[in-house]
Formats: structure tokens, sequence, C-alpha cells
């Protein structure tokens, strides 16, 4: 099996599926609960917010453990938005952010709030001069990603964080969920006020991540009912799993340093190789995240070329897994102004640290003959 | 035929009204703890009962264990047989026999199953004939037996009980909440964690650490003396402080008469916080009155200013002899007189006032500010964990959870 739909999500390491297990056999206990195993149970949790913020190069309090990406994007999206209603209820994103995003910002203005969305160029980049129009005095809040999940596209982070500096009150998130790891995002730096990690795109588990919430922050919680996680996410913690998110952090850390070459060599191989093929088109800018490669087949359905790898043992994916159930076009490359043959029959290959040439080199071929036989039939 | 229950009497607990179920699970689950190492055994709880079930585990072993559990008032082994003569008389026999030097017994039959056709005053004759016939010098006393063994036969089987053994007495660990015992390595304060906790509580416990003056060994003693405490109770958390910066300060600025009395003034103040902090509401120490010198009236009173928590003394009236025939036989004796220094004998000047008095200590103390040196302490203190196996620092506990991080 060649697996190369790591942005949907990854394999967990056995180091994770080892601490998840010994955490959830040895300190089953409730954080909360008063008594010494109870207490020590805190413990862990304490010290493991505390190796996620050195690794984050944030402050311990400033971690808030949270089920993923999807509730770390509404936990801020939803959570700025309402605790700042009364100051302003405009509130700017993008047109290619995840559905978690998207989605979050729809059932926003249902209720009454104003959604700028910036428009993004050919390579999915937002523009910046558009954004910088955009703000208004009741704007509180600003959410872009980092790494497109469908292209790979990186967003210029650093200089909207740069434009925001300027407006004090105005909240910037970003989603890093297919990010992290794979670039750099100094939070701190880089004028970020919240900021969405998960654990399953960093071989941890599902139902595992962080929301980043600078100290000065205050969010409404979209979970009421306990004081955990400084009171914006009630609920027993999920120790076993952020154990173990906290662990694949910290093994990603160190690949990162090792193996950030790897990646790179890889996406060169893959990229060079697909340029050369006149049957594929490829979507991604040249730029972009080193782990993702969007290209398009134009003329053949993409599930039909999905199914077909997947006989062979080839796993890739269409636009977002979030999002592949819904026919036909790709939203974020029809707000890249592609053409429709392209955003109709668009692929994604997304890769890990774990994947080799050996494996890309295989795909390639499998890919050549696959679409052979398909022109055969189909052409 | 062998033993295959152990039945368990309460004791006070019995009076406890609406809270009687809190305290049975308590006692239930220190009673499972202290078994952890007979995985067979289980526990079952009936109206006003417990049974430990041995399947299997060596009955002594499991006796001798349950005893040491504070909240049973008494213990016997029981078997349960069918409803069939032989069988009953072979019962009643082990019973007797279970009991070494009895010399005279009594038979108490029960029949709560009317079914059973040989009413219960002519199963006494028949059963304790049985005895005699297999026994030597031998008699039945009714009045004042040495041994009762007690027969009851239900629908569901018959039950021997054999002789009492006496429990752990007291309440069960956990039920009456957590005092912060001030751990010296001496012979009094295992005896007061015990007797503290055979009140219901739980304990952790503050030892003062004054390296070089004192040895690891010293520790050591410490460590142990916890261990053996927690084979009664739970885990015990020893907060371990340097005191070594304290101490020397003291000496060099405090006048030698009081510097007994204000050592013990910061020892409670730095408890106090500990206490505080762990959420722990009491402290208990070893003073017996008129003991030593910190232990007079003039003394504790001095000492007790700095704090406002109540001090639990189980000690204070309390002769030397008693003290130490309590230690010998928790088993702490041996390793309170292991002869190594601690905090307490360490400094001890030539001449302790023995009877200070709160303006002076007051005054002195205002000639320099120990606020620093205190929270210093308390900042380099840290935590072992001892319970009845095994002794794990905070920092084998870090370890553990580095694996896992």
């Amino acid at each position: 099996m060649i697996y190369l739909d790591n942005s949907a999500t990854t394999r967990p390491l056995p180091e994770v599926l080892d601490s998840f297990q010994k955490a959830a056999d040895q300190y089953y206990a409730n954080p909360s609960s008063v008594h010494s195993f109870g207490s020590e149970a805190e413990r862990l949790l304490e010290r493991s917010r505390k190796q996620a913020s050195s690794l984050l190069q944030v402050d311990p309090q400033e971690v808030v453990f949270t089920s993923g990406g999807t509730e770390g994007n509404n936990m801020a999206v939803k959570g700025i938005a309402f605790q700042h209603q009364t100051r302003g209820k405009h509130l700017i994103t993008s047109r290619i952010e995840h559905p978690s995003v998207i989605q979050a910002f729809g059932a926003l203005e249902s209720l009454g709030f104003e959604v700028t969305y910036i428009n993004v160029n050919k390579d999915g980049k937002v523009n910046l001069e558009e954004l910088k129009g955009a703000l208004r005095e009741d704007t509180t809040l600003v959410s872009i990603m980092s790494v497109n999940n469908e292209l790979g596209t990186l967003q210029p982070i650093k200089e909207i964080g740069q434009i925001l500096k300027d407006y004090p009150k105005i909240f910037f998130h970003v989603d890093h969920v297919q990010g992290i790891g794979k670039i750099d995002l100094p939070i701190k730096d880089w004028g970020i006020d919240l900021c969405t990690i998960s654990g399953h795109k960093i071989h941890g588990l599902k139902g595992t991540g962080a929301l980043v919430v600078q100290k000065y922050v205050s969010l409404f919680p979209l979970l009421h009912g306990g004081s955990q996680e400084s009171e914006v996410r009630a609920g027993t913690e999920n120790l076993p799993g952020t154990v173990a998110f906290v662990k694949a952090l910290r093994l990603l850390h160190e690949d990162q340093i090792g193996k950030s070459d790897h990646l790179r060599t890889l996406r060169h191989l893959l990229w060079t190789s697909l340029k050369k093929r006149s049957y594929c088109q490829i979507n991604s800018p040249k730029d972009g995240a080193p782990h993702i490669v969007n290209f398009s087949i134009p003329g053949y359905k993409p599930e039909v070329v999905i199914h077909s790898l997947g006989e062979k043992g080839i796993f890739i994916s269409t636009k977002s897994a979030c999002s592949s159930k819904q026919p036909d076009v790709s939203t974020v490359l029809k707000a890249c102004n592609l053409d429709h043959d392209l955003t109709t029959s668009a692929l994604r290959v997304s890769m890990s640290y774990q994947n080799n040439e050996k494996e890309i080199e295989k795909f390639l071929e499998i890919l050549d003959t696959t679409v052979e036989k398909l022109q055969q039939t189909m052409g | 035929m062998n033993f295959d229950r152990i039945m368990i009497r309460y004791g006070e607990m019995a009076l406890k009204g609406k809270n009687k179920k809190a305290f049975e699970q308590k006692l239930q689950s220190n009673i499972a703890r202290m078994l952890r190492k007979h995985p067979e055994t289980t526990i079952q709880k009936t109206q006003g009962r417990m049974f430990v079930h041995l399947n299997g585990e060596d009955p002594h072993e499991v006796m001798q264990k349950c005893q040491n559990v504070f909240g049973i008032h008494s213990l016997s082994f029981t078997v349960k047989v069918e409803k069939e003569e032989e069988q009953m008389k072979e019962a009643v026999l082990l019973a007797f026999n279970e009991a070494n030097d009895a010399k005279s017994f009594k038979i108490s039959s029960k029949r709560t199953d009317k079914t059973f056709p040989i009413p219960s005053q002519e199963m006494n004759p028949i059963l304790g004939g049985h005895i005699l016939r297999n026994t030597e010098n031998v008699k039945v006393d009714v009045h004042n037996p040495d041994v009762e063994i007690k027969v009851e036969v239900r629908h569901e089987g018959t039950y021997v009980t054999a002789q009492d053994y006496p429990g752990g007495g007291g309440l069960p660990v956990g039920t009456t909440g957590k005092s912060l015992l001030m751990l010296s390595g001496g012979i009094d304060s295992p005896v007061s964690g015990y007797l503290t906790m055979k009140r219901g509580v739980e304990i952790d416990a503050v030892h003062f650490h004054s390296p070089p003056y004192t040895s690891e060994r010293a520790k050591q003693k410490v460590i142990d003396l916890a261990q053996e405490l927690a084979k009664y109770g739970s885990k015990i958390n020893i907060h371990v402080i340097p005191f070594t910066g304290i101490q020397q300060k003291i000496h060099r600025e405090m006048p030698e008469g009081y510097s007994m009395t204000i050592m013990r003034r910061m020892m409670m103040r730095i408890s106090e916080k500990v206490a505080s902090k762990e959420n722990i509401l009491s402290l208990t120490t070893g003073e017996s009155l008129g003991q030593v010198a910190s232990q007079t009236m003039e003394s504790m009173n001095t000492i007790n200013e700095v704090t406002n928590y109540p001090i639990v003394r189980p000690l204070v009236s309390m002769d030397k002899l008693e003290i130490i025939d309590i230690a010998r036989k928790i088993g702490t004796y041996d390793i309170s007189i292991r002869p190594f220094e601690d905090c307490c004998t360490v400094f001890v000047p030539k001449a302790p006032k023995t009877k200070p008095n709160r303006e002076k200590a007051n005054y002195y103390e205002s000639n320099a500010d120990f606020t620093q040196d205190i929270e210093d302490a308390l900042e380099e203190s840290y935590v072992i964990e001892v319970t009845a196996d095994h002794v794990k620092t905070n920092q084998q506990k870090d370890d553990e959870f580095s694996d896992l991080l």
C-alpha cells in the first residue's frame, strides 16, 4: 500500500499509540477530581500543556486542548464573534478556507454578522490590498489559514500580521492545521492571536488538538459546563488523547528538524515528474507547502482515477476529505479562477515524512498505466 | 476442608446512619487495596457485614492483612458447607482447631431454614460431641468458653464461623479527611500518624531535611517509616523540605535559648503552607506533654501561635512506654531507633527555654526576616510517594511522564 492522503489524516505512530494506551490505563482518574489520583492526572495534563507550549513557543496557559481542527476553528471564529459583538459584527476571512471556518462564518451571517470574503489569485493567495481595504472600525476578526488544504498554498501570514498591528482591536486567527510541522509559524512574532492545530494530521490520534489563545484574548465558550481549560472548553479532559497528541507534536518537531529536506525532495521529484506528463496539469503553486501537490487530469472524473489507483493499493484524494463527498467542482479551485475542466478533475497527493522516493516513483508509474487504460476505455 | 471466606464485622461505622454506605464503600476499597497481592480474593457486601472470599488464597495471610485495616471491629474464618450432618461436623472441628490453645468451647446453632430436620437445640450436642470425640482434654463451657463456634443453617447452605480475631478498629482511612503529619524519624511521630489514621484520616507527611547535618540515611529512615504506615492506609506523600538554610540563620541570628522554639515555629509555618497548598485542613504532630523542652505547656502555646490550623496530637497524654508499645506493635520502633541525626536533634541548644513566651519569640523573630527563606524552602521542596510496595520520587514520576510525552 502506498498512502498519499496525509492531508486527510495520518497514520498514528506506534509510540503515540503506546502513550495513549499507557495514559488511559495508568492515569484514568478525572484530572478535576480532588483525590490524589486525580491530582496526578492533572499533573500529567499540565506537563503535557507545558511541553506543547514550549514546542509551540507560547505560554502554557495559552494552550487550550480541543477535539481537533474543526473544534479549534469553530471555537476561535464563533468565540471571538460572540464575545466581542457589542463592539462590532464585521468579520473577515478568505474564499478558500476550510469548511469548518467557512461554514462557521456562514452560520454567523445567518445570526446577523457581516462577513467579507477576500478573493485569492490563481495560486490561491489572498489579495492583501483587498484585505487592507476591508478592515473597518467594527471588524473584530480576521481568519486566514496558513496552508491551504487542497492546493498547499502558503498564505502571507506574516504580512497580514504586520497589517493588523495597526488595528490592535482586531483579532487574528490562523487555521494552521495543514501547516503544523511543515512550515514555521512564529505565533508571537507574527502577531497571531489564535491558532488552530490538530493531532491526527501529525501522526497523532483523531479527536485531539489544540487552539492557542493568547493570554489577553477572551473567548465566548462553545461548551459550557465546567471550569476545564481555563473555562473556555468545559468537559472532562481527554487526557490520554492529549498525552498522545503532545507526544506526536514532539516527535514531529524532532522529525521536522531532521527531515524537512526530505519532504521537499519528495515534492520536487513529484512536481518535476508530473510536469513532464502531458495528460496532467499542476494546480499547486510552485512555492507551496512541501507536502501537497494538486493536479488535474482534464477530461477524467477524479473519482474514477482515485478508484482505479485504489485497486492498485495507492491512496490519494480529490479535494479535501471534508468536502470530497460533494460532487463536481472544487470551490477552492473555482475561487482561484481556474478553468472549469481543471476544477472538476483535480486530484491531491499529500505526503508525510514517512513516505519515500520509491513510493513516489511507483505512484507515477501506476498513474501512467491507469491513465493509459482509462484513455483506452473512455477516451 | 478449608475455610473459604472471612467474615468482617464493622466497628463504630455501624453507627454512621446515612453516611454508612460511604463508609462501607471506603472500607471495601481499602480492603481490596490491602489484598492487591491476592488477586483471587473477592469482597462481598451484605447487610451489615462483609465477606472476603478466599477463592484458594492463603487464609492466614489474607486474615493478617485484613486485621491491619481500620474500620473493622472483628473478623472470623467462615466455611460454607452443605446442609448435611457429616460436613457440618467436619466444619466445626476445623473451626475449633483454628483456635490453637482453646481448652473449652461452645456451639451456638441457629436454624433459619426450618425445613432442615434437626432443631437447633439438638444440633449443639451432635456437633459438640464430634469435637469432644476428636480431641483430648477439651470440654464444653457454655458460660465462659475459650472459643464460640457459630453454626447457621440457611436456605443456601450452612455457615460455620470460627473464633473472632480483633480488627484494626477505628474508621476506614479516607472517611474523615486528610492531615499533614510532621514526621521526624523519631519514635513518636509515626505512632501519632498511625493513631490519626485509625480515626479514618488519610495522611501526607512533611519532613525537614538538613543536609549535610542530616544524612540521606535519615531521609531513608523517614521513607521506611512512611512505608510501614502505608500498610495501614493508602499511599503517603512525603513533602521533603530542605531546612538547612533556615536552621543556619536561626543559629546565627536568634538567641540560643529561643532557637529551638523559633525553629519549631518555622516548621509550623512551612507545614501550614504545604497543607494549604495540598488542600489539607490540619496538622498532626507526635507531641507528648512534658516529654522534652518543646513539649511543655508554655512551648506548645508559643509554637502554636504561628498557625491557626487545628493540630492533632494523639500522643499528648501518653507515657513514653505506651508510645513505645504501639511503635513495636505497628513495626516502626526498630526503624525509629536507627541512630541517625534528624533535624530535631542536630541543632539542639545546650539549654533550650522550657518556658518560652509568645512576646519574646515575636520580638526575636522581628529582628530577622524569614519570609524569603520560607518561600525558598517551599520552592525547593519535593515529594516522595510511598506505598506499602514501592517508593517513588517526584523525579521518577516525572520520568514516567516524560516517557509518555
